[in-house]
């Protein structure tokens, strides 16, 4: 659901700039191994680049307003993806974590073919998947966080208000590096893969020969 | 590309190219113009006007109504019987963060002995209570997470009279049919608001021991506020008079841009 995506990457944005001004506040999480510290979230430069430093009320201010939409966004899109049954081309198969691999082993260009997919490939599945249900992560912990009072259960579900933060920290260090490969990914999908998201259709073209033309990313079938 | 044929033969049938042309046209035409319209709407938030200073103040004008919408919704998730979670009192910070002195500055006056309690019940009408008079009544203890709207916590320890005690006691019971509690330091420098059933939460104590030991003065000594289930901003230290409005008394963070509620 084309829609829901291009509507979710504003919103995570915000979110995500929103929650680096809360954040700042009280910066005190980094990588530490055996008491040593290998790298601080975050550099002073970057806090300086991005004007971050003291903006925590209207880091929240923001955060709990774009909240909502991001949340229902989300509905909308899972909801969708359920009725339409589009989910069967989304969730990974009992095979997909097994091709995965091939896939990979392709795209680092070590193998020469790919196994072959329809609308996602195997790697594909598990990564969408997995961005989905990190988005429910966030919304969970988030509002573990938001209201661990009311939402004590939650709280609780996510090993308590402190380790929540963690998560809710963690999982958004996921979407930037899910957004980094994502990206690489689409440059190296080429233009017509790309036109695909924002028109609902590719042109394919049918050759005589049965050739491997499976780099297909169709959003057909969306009108 | 495709308009002047198809202006001399309006109903020739499109070939395939054609659509494939005009689809792509209207579909990028369609997102840029979403993508410029989303843009534009950010602006116009980003750059809207800052609220009218008054009870809140300091946020833009649509986020705090967003704030205060929200507020509403989760007001109806507020229940007396969602308790803070609460630990064994061998896990309790030793050392207990001090993080603001604003209305308790070491450099003001202030004598604990003379200290009184002053409990507005209305203008003119003020009912003197002293720390002993507290201490006679049941002491409850509570060691929960402490949190600050930074985004630190730490379990700590607290002592005192349940401020739902406290109003039982003092026969205020008719005072909380209003809608708001307010709370402020003898200076009048730090104050909050409180909504009432905050407010009469059963975990809400008025403390005047941390850790076993009586408050020393940068945790507000005599008497402070614990309200667990509001961010650390709410806990004022050192009350010097309580009041009783329903309207929104003044609170200090709510006048710089924070959420007025502030509920956990």
């Amino acid at each position: 659901m084309r829609w829901c995506h291009w509507v979710n990457f504003p919103i995570l944005t915000i979110m995500i700039w929103s929650g680096m001004l809360i954040y700042w506040a009280n910066d005190e999480y980094s990588v530490t191994i055996f008491g040593h510290t290998f790298f601080r979230f975050f550099p002073d430069w970057f806090y300086n680049t991005l004007k971050i430093p003291h903006r925590l009320s209207e880091g929240m201010a923001f955060h709990f307003l774009f909240m909502w939409f991001f949340t229902l966004n989300g509905i909308l899109y899972v909801l969708y993806t359920a009725i339409s049954g589009e989910w069967r081309e989304l969730v990974p198969k009992r095979n997909s974590f097994k091709e995965a691999w091939l896939v990979l082993l392709h795209d680092l260009h070590i193998r020469k073919t790919a196994p072959p997919q329809n609308k996602y490939n195997a790697a594909q599945r598990i990564a969408y998947t997995a961005i989905i249900l990190m988005g429910v992560g966030s919304v969970v912990t988030g509002l573990a966080i938001y209201k661990p009072v009311q939402f004590y259960y939650l709280a609780w579900l996510c090993g308590g208000y402190h380790f929540a933060r963690i998560l809710h920290f963690a999982l958004t260090l996921g979407y930037v590096f899910f957004f980094v490969i994502h990206v690489v990914q689409v440059i190296l999908a080429g233009w017509k893969n790309f036109s695909s998201v924002i028109s609902g259709f590719e042109v394919v073209n049918e050759s005589p020969k049965p050739v491997t033309q499976i780099a297909k990313h169709e959003h057909a079938e969306e009108k | 590309m495709s308009t002047p044929k198809k202006n001399k033969n309006p109903k020739k049938e499109l070939t395939v190219e054609q659509r494939i042309t005009r689809r792509n046209f209207i579909s990028f035409g369609a997102f840029a113009v979403l993508a410029a319209g989303a843009y534009e709407g950010w602006r116009l938030l980003y750059k809207s006007p800052e609220e009218a200073a008054g009870i809140t103040a300091g946020a833009r004008k649509p986020l705090r109504r967003a704030l205060n919408k929200t507020e509403l919704f989760f007001r109806r998730v507020f229940s007396d019987n969602h308790l803070v979670k609460t630990y064994p009192k061998s896990m309790a910070a030793k050392r207990v963060r001090v993080n603001s002195d604003i209305g308790i500055e070491t450099n003001k006056k202030f004598d604990p002995a003379t200290w009184k309690l002053q409990v507005i019940k209305k203008p003119g009408d003020v009912l003197q209570v002293t720390l002993d008079d507290l201490k006679k009544l049941p002491k409850t203890e509570i060691v929960f997470d402490f949190k600050c709207v930074e985004g630190w916590d730490q379990i700590q320890h607290w002592g005192g009279v349940k401020f739902s005690d406290f109003i039982s006691h003092y026969g205020l019971t008719d005072l909380t049919k209003m809608q708001y509690v307010g709370m402020e330091t003898p200076d009048k420098g730090y104050y909050v608001g409180l909504d009432m059933p905050s407010a009469m939460h059963p975990q809400t104590i008025l403390a005047y021991e941390v850790n076993d030991k009586p408050l020393p003065l940068e945790h507000g000594a005599p008497l402070r506020l614990i309200v667990t289930v509001k961010y650390g901003i709410k806990n004022l230290k050192r009350i010097g008079a309580i009041s009783f409005s329903n309207n929104r008394p003044r609170d200090y963070w709510a006048e710089q841009g924070y959420d007025y509620y502030s509920g956990l």
